[in-house]
């Protein structure tokens, strides 16, 4: 849905946060939010995923803020945009948008990876209707969302279903399954996009096993492709509302992104991808690089 | 479409439970406005040829990709739909994690019809035959799992299935399979049901060893022993009131399934009898190992599930009562 649809349809539909001309600043106010949120929580949970769930900080503001027709009283609308997570071990970073908009509350979304508390290590549909389907074992989201996009058109719903993936993801046969699925089925209700920050767990893609010529290999499967800088709002948006107005194939937004984008001692390091633990000193140095006060680390790690 | 100038499908022409599965699909179509058929292109040999033919729109292809396809069930069950993913269960044994998170953890109101079960698969061989199946579907949390035993009890479960809310894991058959029950069958999930009277010991089957162990038990009888035949369609949650009930009045009992010994059917009962009166129990399938190829009853004989062997299992388990007494 265009962003001018969108800022209309939240007229009558208790918006999570204000709408206006400035929404890109308003994504970015929400990126950096979701970046320090998703810090916090992993501190607090003394492990989690930091370097994937900073990369694709903005390219989920950009969906829950703009592109999106899903906001908190949408949650049972079955008319609703479907958004899966298929790379689940960035949740810290859904968790924390899903707070900035109001989808849950944002001190309990801080409870990440506790005993008791619905914000599993992997999101989990049971615990968090907000989060669609569970997920944690890659390439099984992109498959769910192929699932609804299907039967959101068998019922001639307009909805649409978004899907963000990760690159090392990608090296599941089952990402290639669904891939040559959609198209076939011409689901041109289904936007995929890659969080190209081109690390995994180990080390780079390109180390462990090559994607490269990545384009091409969706373009061959009769995918639209675009390719994107994965932290340029203005550029993810547009790309969005393009890949919206494709008739009759699926397409997919190729992000480019920094591994640990806005806390330099993580970014383009996979020793960062993993389930770490951070030190109190790393999340406050982490917090303040990415514009935090005092006063909010204190919050944020304390509160 | 390729229906032209087909060969003849083997196995096809009797009452396979396949058949049987494919043929009440079609016919519930109109009561379930929301059922969807996934297909691996195996829909000539799961039965789901028939629901092709009458409802081509409902019908949604998946290649031969069954993780995709599993996965896609849940996500079309989480929009509405009343997804039956069909298939032959060894390949769907390779979308078990999807069946696990996308279906099993998300808790979603999917379906998993699975052909070719068992030693009953045939000359296709031992790659081919699924006998680890009930066991690993049954080790999912929610996942109930039935094997029904002929084709009147596959249509009813058919039905039960899409009625039921939640995920299933349902095996058909390949082969033509025995004509067992009447047209006043009922089948309820959850429930076994006492289909030869006895008090010596009681056959518990699932699948085609329902019409062996009855077998069984003519054998039984030419040698004065009364046995109890039970069939048991479901095998999660199991009927362990009844289950109790025989270990009670016959105080012996012998499982028998076309599925490997451990985690199926016999483990289930098992479970259920240890738990509510232990009695001595004997197992009827595959001990711990693969398939091969030949003939469905061939096999049958040389895995040793046949019905002189379910009768032999009945002896042991009855001696074995009469030492504890």
């Amino acid at each position: 849905m265009s962003i001018a649809a969108k800022l209309i349809d939240r007229n009558d539909a208790a918006p999570s946060f204000a709408t206006g001309p400035d929404i890109e600043a308003q994504i970015a106010d929400a990126a950096r939010f979701t970046r320090r949120h998703a810090i916090a929580a992993i501190y607090r949970a003394t492990s989690g995923h930091p370097g994937g769930a900073l990369s694709c900080a903005e390219i989920l503001a950009c969906l829950f803020g703009a592109e999106m027709n899903f906001w908190p009283a949408s949650v049972n609308d079955p008319y609703r945009d479907r958004f899966v997570l298929s790379k689940g071990h960035a949740c810290p970073a859904l968790y924390a948008i899903g707070a900035y908009h109001q989808f849950c509350s944002k001190q309990e979304a801080l409870g990440l990876r506790k005993l008791g508390s619905p914000f599993q290590g992997h999101p989990h549909v049971r615990d968090l209707p907000w989060v669609e389907t569970s997920t944690g074992s890659l390439g099984q989201g992109f498959s769910v969302a192929v699932g609804m996009a299907l039967g959101m058109k068998m019922q001639r719903m307009r909805a649409r279903a978004y899907v963000l993936l990760g690159d090392g993801e990608l090296q599941e046969g089952e990402v290639w399954e669904a891939a040559m699925c959609a198209a076939h089925h011409k689901l041109d209700n289904l936007c995929a996009i890659v969080d190209y920050n081109k690390m995994q767990s180990d080390a780079t893609n390109e180390a462990i096993m090559r994607l490269e010529p990545l384009a091409d290999k969706w373009r061959a499967f009769g995918w639209t492709v675009f390719e994107v800088d994965g932290h340029n709002i203005a550029e993810i948006l547009s790309t969005l509302h393009l890949a919206a107005s494709t008739r009759e194939r699926p397409s997919v937004l190729i992000a480019h992104t920094l591994k640990g984008k806005g806390v330099p001692f993580m970014e383009g390091s996979p020793a960062w991808h993993g389930s770490v633990k951070l030190t109190r000193q790393q999340a406050a140095d982490a917090l303040t690089a990415l514009g935090a006060s005092p006063e909010d680390i204190k919050d944020l790690i304390d509160g | 479409m390729a229906d032209n100038n087909a060969p003849a499908l083997i196995g096809t022409s009797g009452d396979s439970l396949r058949e049987a599965f494919g043929k009440a699909l079609t016919a519930l179509a109109a009561d379930f406005p929301k059922l969807v058929v996934l297909d691996a292109d195996v829909a000539g040999g799961t039965g789901v040829h028939h629901f092709r033919k009458a409802h081509p729109e409902r019908l949604i292809q998946f290649g031969i990709a069954e993780q995709n396809m599993v996965a896609a069930a849940g996500g079309l069950a989480a929009v509405g739909m009343l997804p039956v993913v069909t298939g032959f269960a060894c390949f769907l044994e390779r979308a078990y994690e999807q069946a696990r998170l996308s279906i099993g953890y998300a808790r979603r109101n999917a379906k998993i019809v699975a052909s070719h079960p068992g030693l009953d698969v045939g000359p296709d061989g031992g790659s081919a035959q699924a006998l680890e199946d009930i066991a690993a579907f049954r080790a999912i949390p929610g996942m109930t799992v039935i094997s029904p035993a002929d084709p009147v009890e596959t249509a009813l479960a058919t039905r039960a299935i899409l009625e039921f809310d939640g995920p299933v894991y349902m095996r058909t058959g390949r082969s033509p399979a025995r004509r067992l029950f009447g047209d006043d069958h009922v089948f309820e999930i959850g429930k076994g049901q006492i289909v030869r009277h006895g008090c010596d010991v009681t056959l518990v089957a699932c699948g085609v060893e329902v019409a062996r162990a009855l077998d069984a038990a003519e054998l039984l009888a030419e040698g004065g022993i009364e046995a109890r035949v039970v069939n048991m369609p479901t095998i999660k949650p199991i009927d362990a009131d009844l289950l109790e009930r025989c270990a009670r009045e016959t105080g012996a009992i012998v499982t028998a399934e076309d599925h490997n010994i451990y985690g199926g059917l016999g483990s289930a009962v098992a479970e259920a009898v240890g738990k509510r009166l232990p009695c001595p129990i004997e197992f009827v399938g595959l001990n711990d190992t693969f398939g091969t190829s030949g003939e469905p009853d061939e096999l049958a004989e040389h895995f040793q599930i046949t019905a002189p062997y379910i009768a032999a299992a009945a002896r042991r388990a009855i001696e074995r009562r009469k030492a504890l007494q």
